[in-house]
């Protein structure tokens, strides 16, 4: 952002010269092509925004709706609102156990991750092993092999181990999903403690430890929390394996939400109350993790 | 268990160290203080995804269907002739090409332009950005249970019902939509399109903000068009940043089992690959068909991901 905003240096009073303006920092901005302040772009980005919340701000006024008012054609915006479709969501026997099960699955598989991910990235960045981005692409290769042709092999051990519809098995499966996709945000993270840092520690006669928390934790420690949101996102929005390998015990919100997919009379702000809840912890993980977003979804790739 | 595997490797190599042989020891001994941190995740990994893969290679070979458990046997390359026969199969591997190209490439455009436009400064910046990112962060089946009822339900959804009341202002009668049966794949893909252009708008918006500013006012000082300086300065730039968000978008939406499961149940052509393999492993049972399904699936995965990784690595080597 403020790589657009010209500072009135030697090469812009060359510009604002060449230009047949009267010269200053102040006219110069406003001819610059990137700032200049044009009211109607600001219009045209708001409506955008706007259009693209529309679903979710009409699912969320449609949770706080009766069930009459939600199912009506033209829809009616006015209607009174009411707490009944989260009444009638957790009035159902299953939904707090499954919110339950998706929140044990997917904070301690995010533990697990950061328990392995964190020593593996300091030994992929800070100090490498050989050939380690021929590991870190072997890792990566590794995540993006699909899910479903894994899903057979997974279910026939999970049938003869007895771990079907366990959470423990979730708690790994996450956690190897997540594993190659931490390692990398976080080796970019780890990338950003600078060298001479860690030089200038090691002359001082710092240990690892005393190393790792004053000089490596204060620089990684936004990005660690980040890499550790975006694993809790996935592991929380996560369906395909949870409907295969779980059920009535260990079955997680998004396979609860699965009993929505056919109609069943009024039920719409029903529904749309369960996917309000449901979507909350990774909205409000996912705008805790605003900043470093890209970073770790990019896996490091862009800053 | 990895972790004890690992230390007591390294306690062998610490426990003897033959006199002659003590430089090339301690320097292995080194290697392995350096490689101790990363083993526990790279043992852990590699028992997690390669054991699997292995199994469903050894299935596919395999005829083994969950509903007559007597008959199973090895079938060769049966069940690979049987994929390769299959009308079915061919249309599902046609719905997910369609599918994901026709996300990756909608998404791609919209995110550009809205990157564009966020790019620009004006009041409210921030609150835009939240904004935009909000379909991102609503759960995958949540979003499609959201689509499916609330939004293009022929009789009460969002869509229609806006189509009511417009029409209504002037007298007319509406017409109703019955977008899930009428346009099945089209519903789908609005519903990923929805979800995956803040996705490629962060990654474009991330893309615009490295350009290098002095580029551009050269351009501009050489009396190049904004349409010019996009199209020779802004866009070469953003290659790989688009390169980027078109291969991770196409790995995760090749991929995509929850839209489909949840908005159609992959009737009406919309059955994408993991559909199908879900179908055949989940409801069919027929094992070594589905084994063979998901091994067709990596191979066709491996080639996306190569075009994947080399983005990555070549982000990654301008970086360092």
């Amino acid at each position: 952002m403020s790589a657009h905003v010209p500072s009135p240096s030697a090469s812009a009073a060359a510009v604002d010269a060449a230009q047949p303006t009267p010269p200053g920092s102040t006219t110069y901005r406003k001819h610059s092509p990137l700032s200049r302040p044009n009211p109607l772009w600001g219009v045209a980005a708001w409506a955008v925004g706007l259009i693209f919340a529309i679903p979710v701000l009409w699912m969320l006024l449609t949770s706080f709706h009766s069930e009459v008012d939600a199912a009506t054609n033209p829809p009616s915006l006015l209607a009174p609102l009411t707490l009944d479709g989260y009444r009638s969501f957790f009035g159902n026997a299953n939904a707090f156990p499954s919110l339950i099960n998706s929140a044990t699955a997917s904070v301690v598989s995010t533990l697990l991750v950061l328990a392995l991910a964190t020593p593996a990235a300091y030994a992929l960045s800070i100090r490498p092993v050989k050939k380690w981005s021929d590991v870190l692409f072997f890792l990566l290769s590794t995540r993006f092999l699909p899910i479903v042709a894994a899903l057979l092999p997974l279910y026939l051990f999970a049938v003869a181990t007895g771990a079907l519809d366990q959470i423990g098995l979730l708690i790994a499966l996450y956690t190897t999903m997540n594993l190659p996709i931490a390692i990398w945000m976080m080796r970019s993270f780890l990338a950003e403690v600078p060298v001479e840092m860690l030089e200038a520690a090691e002359l001082d006669g710092a240990g690892l430890i005393r190393t790792l928390r004053s000089v490596v934790a204060p620089v990684a420690m936004p990005g660690i929390a980040a890499t550790a949101l975006i694993c809790f996102i996935f592991s929380w929005q996560e369906l395909l394996l949870a409907r295969t390998l779980t059920g009535v015990v260990a079955g997680t919100a998004p396979v609860f939400l699965t009993s929505f997919v056919t109609s069943q009379g009024l039920f719409l702000a029903q529904v749309c109350a369960a996917a309000v809840v449901v979507s909350l912890p990774v909205l409000a993980a996912g705008f805790a993790a605003q900043d470093k977003l890209v970073q770790g979804l990019s896996l490091g790739a862009v800053k | 268990m990895s972790v004890d595997e690992t230390t007591a490797r390294q306690r062998t190599v610490l426990q003897s160290p033959a006199p002659q042989q003590q430089q090339r020891t301690a320097s292995r001994k080194a290697g392995w203080v350096r490689r101790a941190p990363l083993m526990p995740a790279l043992v852990f990994v590699v028992i997690m995804t390669q054991l699997p893969f292995l199994a469903t290679i050894i299935i596919s070979f395999m005829d083994w269907q969950a509903l007559r458990p007597n008959e199973r046997g090895f079938a060769g390359l049966g069940n690979y002739a049987q994929v390769f026969t299959d009308a079915g199969l061919r249309s599902s591997v046609i719905t997910t090409i369609v599918l994901t190209v026709v996300v990756v490439a909608v998404s791609l455009v919209l995110g550009l332009l809205i990157a564009l436009l966020l790019d620009r400064k004006f009041f409210g910046r921030g609150a835009v950005r939240t904004l935009m990112i909000a379909p991102f962060l609503v759960v995958p089946v949540a979003a499609a249970l959201l689509w499916k009822h609330a939004i293009l339900n022929p009789s009460y959804g969002l869509v229609n019902g806006t189509l009511t009341w417009v029409w209504g202002l002037f007298g007319a009668r509406p017409p109703q939509i019955a977008w899930l049966t009428e346009f099945p794949l089209l519903s789908i893909e609005l519903a990923l399109i929805w979800q995956w252009t803040p996705f490629m708008m962060l990654i474009l918006l991330a893309g615009l903000q490295s350009r290098p500013a002095d580029a551009f006012e050269a351009a501009k000082m050489d009396g190049a068009s904004p349409l010019q300086a996009f199209r020779y300065i802004t866009l070469p730039h953003l290659r790989r940043y688009i390169e980027l968000g078109a291969t991770l978008g196409a790995i995760y939406i090749v991929q995509n089992f929850d839209a489909v499961f949840t908005m159609t149940s992959g009737a009406l052509g919309t059955a994408n690959l993991p559909y199908t393999i879900y179908q055949t492993f989940f409801v069919r049972q027929d094992y070594g068909l589905a084994a063979a399904q998901g091994v067709i699936v990596v191979i066709g995965t491996i080639v996306v991901a190569t075009f994947a990784l080399r983005s990555v690595s070549s982000l990654l080597k301008e970086d360092s």
